[in-house]
């Protein structure tokens, strides 16, 4: 078997251009095949280890996955806005444990600035119950505080203590439209979580609400409403206990912060007290008919999404099929078209006492020798592959895809193309086998 | 029938037959005797039944009708696979051209009867398979040309790289199918003599195979296929 198998790669060897053909072309089929599945694997991984803890996502009457998209992932605008009052009732809900509300519609420099309270830091949960933690600095105090995800402080190059004017709509052009009589400073730097967090800056909605206040004309589009003449929250301005809402929490927080609420918000998180009352608290609020709201439980309006995908994703393994097919094909016919040239060498092989089952476990070993390296090449092609392209899809998906070894599928795929290859490698050997067989030593040239 | 021959024969045939699946008769020997040791020259123009003839020997091709016994082994009887074993063992076997497995070197060339046959390999007894193939190449004078690709070699060294394999591990019945056409005299003359002494060193019974009766001064015993073989007779008439 090892001499077979060292004649069998040194025949190989001695055509190098057709087997390299060979390999590369079972290599790019692979790396199609393991690619697809690698990025839908990667790619519901981040989205679901994007948010873990939150038990429904709640916003304006709408799509469910606009919604979620929207609030969550910092894709395309939420559904629209929910009047803080309405927030304020729901958050005392007595099956809800906690709230962080959402304002999302204006933007740093393309990166999105979303108000919120600090119940956002403490609740938050990513990937495997990963909690937030702080690179450097604190959490949001006061309305001119802003704390900023990994990304955005690293391209932009900003350190606690630096000065941050925020644009007004998600596409703001630097410098145009700028709330600029209401300057942040950066308090705090998130480690990162490859998650869109990443990519976020957070203001508390005080925040929000003095920067629209102070730039007056700006109105429209963004869900969050301008306060009709409330003064410009200063840090440490003395004022009366404001209502404190979700934001009451626990959370160790100054009470005279958070004085000027904004009149809506784009969404707000849940966490409800126990899993059971999910899904009778989201029932009750898509009926609720003092206002028109929506609310999703993430993993069910994931789960739609990958629904909606997994045509696409049909689709695109059954290229990579095809392409396998062609791959072992191509192996075949530079197979098989080399017999002809290799009849004399069969002949010879059977003067010195090979049999006929060793001209065909050589021509069989070729074709799995092929596939194998072709796999092996296609695997690290699509594991660099994802390595190069990570930064690139990460920064215009915000998708993380997590550069991993095949999984259990994959190995799946890997193991059938090897098998096919194999038997792939039977047509020629059967044919080597007849006509050696049949040819003698003499093979008629 | 009985057994043709005398025991210890290295080859006996008796009424062979042998068609190409169901082509016409190209061998119809009714009997042919080689002793053992003996160096014998068969000659027979192109298109006689030669390389037929040698595959039947050699057990690569299955004889229709007849006995055939070589080296006191009925190949009639035997199964393909028992004649594939039985070849590798004890039959060196060297064609006319394009002997060569064109990626291996002239060294594994030669070595490569022993690896795919333990029962070739344990002829070589107590001495190291490297041993006996620098041993072979000394005497064929292809020491230097040892670890060349074999289509970097001329024809003449190829010719005695497939000598030395097929002399290596001391086969009993060497077979040479035409090995000094595509030589010019001077290199075919130096081959014989080179062949001819090493398969006195082996004890090994030579069968060669030419349409050049001129070679046949060389060998202790002179045969026509033609005259044998009344196929090839019928064939020319």
């Amino acid at each position: 078997m090892t001499m077979l198998l060292t004649l069998a790669w040194r025949s190989l060897r001695n055509r190098p251009v057709t087997s390299i053909l060979t390999v590369a072309a079972v290599a790019l089929s692979i790396t199609l095949l393991l690619g697809v599945e690698q990025a839908r694997r990667g790619m519901r991984e981040s989205f679901t280890g994007t948010i873990k803890g939150t038990d429904l996502v709640v916003g304006a009457r709408g799509g469910t996955l606009q919604l979620l998209l929207g609030a969550v992932f910092g894709i395309g605008s939420p559904t629209g806005s929910v009047p803080y009052s309405v927030y304020e009732q729901w958050a005392k809900h007595p099956a809800i444990k906690w709230t962080v509300p959402l304002a999302i519609g204006d933007s740093h420099r393309g990166y999105r600035v979303i108000g919120t309270t600090p119940a956002l830091f403490e609740h938050w949960r990513y990937r495997s119950a990963g909690t937030l933690t702080f690179a450097q600095g604190r959490v949001l105090a006061t309305a001119n505080d802003v704390v900023l995800g990994s990304e955005v402080a690293a391209r932009l190059g900003y350190v606690p203590g630096s000065a941050v004017t925020v644009g007004h709509g998600l596409n703001a052009v630097a410098g145009l439209g700028d709330h600029e009589a209401h300057p942040f400073t950066v308090v705090g730097i998130l480690h990162q979580t490859f998650t869109p967090l990443d990519r976020a800056l957070f203001v508390t909605l005080d925040g929000i609400e003095a920067m629209h206040d102070s730039g007056n004309s700006e109105t429209g589009g963004a869900p969050v409403m301008p306060g009709a003449g409330s003064a410009p929250a200063m840090p440490g301005a003395a004022a009366p206990p404001a209502t404190q809402g979700a934001t009451a929490s626990s959370y160790t927080q100054p009470a005279n912060v958070f004085e000027d609420q904004p009149k809506a918000l784009s969404a707000f998180l849940v966490g409800t007290k126990t899993r059971f009352e999910t899904l009778r608290l989201q029932r009750e609020i898509n009926q609720y008919k003092a206002e028109p709201l929506t609310a999703v439980i993430p993993g069910v309006t994931l789960g739609e999404l990958w629904r909606t995908l997994g045509t696409v994703e049909g689709g695109l393994r059954l290229v990579g099929a095809l392409t396998i097919i062609v791959g072992l094909i191509g192996m075949l016919v530079a197979l098989y078209s080399s017999l002809e040239a290799r009849r004399r060498e069969m002949a010879v092989l059977r003067a010195v006492g090979a049999r006929p089952g060793m001209i065909v476990s050589l021509l069989v070993l070729e074709s799995g020798l092929l596939t194998l390296l072709g796999c092996a090449l296609g695997v690290a092609m699509t594991m660099a592959g994802f390595a190069l392209a990570q930064g690139v899809i990460e920064s215009n998906t915000g998708v993380h895809i997590a550069v991993q070894p095949p999984g259990t599928l994959e190995w799946i795929y890997i193991g059938v193309v090897l098998s096919a290859g194999v038997l792939v490698g039977l047509v020629p050997a059967w044919r080597a086998y007849r006509s050696s067989l049949a040819d003698g030593l003499s093979p008629r040239l | 029938m009985t057994a043709p021959g005398r025991p210890g024969d290295a080859i006996a045939i008796d009424s062979l037959h042998f068609s190409y699946d169901t082509g016409p008769r190209v061998i119809d020997i009714p009997r042919l005797e080689i002793a053992r040791g003996s160096r014998v020259f068969l000659h027979g123009p192109s298109g006689c039944g030669k390389t037929t003839l040698l595959g039947i020997l050699a057990g690569v091709l299955q004889a229709t009708h007849g006995a055939v016994r070589v080296l006191d082994r009925d190949l009639v009887t035997m199964r393909g696979a028992q004649r594939d074993a039985f070849r590798a063992e004890h039959i060196g076997y060297v064609f006319q051209q394009f002997n060569l497995i064109p990626y291996l070197s002239a060294y594994d060339n030669i070595a490569l009867p022993c690896r795919l046959d333990a029962r070739r390999r344990a002829r070589l007894g107590n001495v190291t398979l490297d041993a006996a193939v620098r041993d072979v190449a000394s005497q064929l004078d292809i020491t230097g040309l040892l670890h060349q690709q074999s289509t970097a070699l001329s024809v003449g060294q190829q010719q005695r790289v497939a000598a030395a394999r097929a002399l290596l591990g001391a086969p009993e019945l060497v077979i040479c199918d035409e090995p000094t056409s595509s030589l010019d005299t001077d290199r075919r003359n130096a081959f014989l003599d080179l062949l001819a002494r090493s398969v006195e060193q082996a004890h090994a019974t030579l069968l060669f195979v030419s349409h050049d009766a001129s070679l046949g001064a060389h060998f202790d015993v002179q045969l026509s296929l033609p005259t044998l073989n009344r196929a090839a007779r019928a064939d020319a008439a």
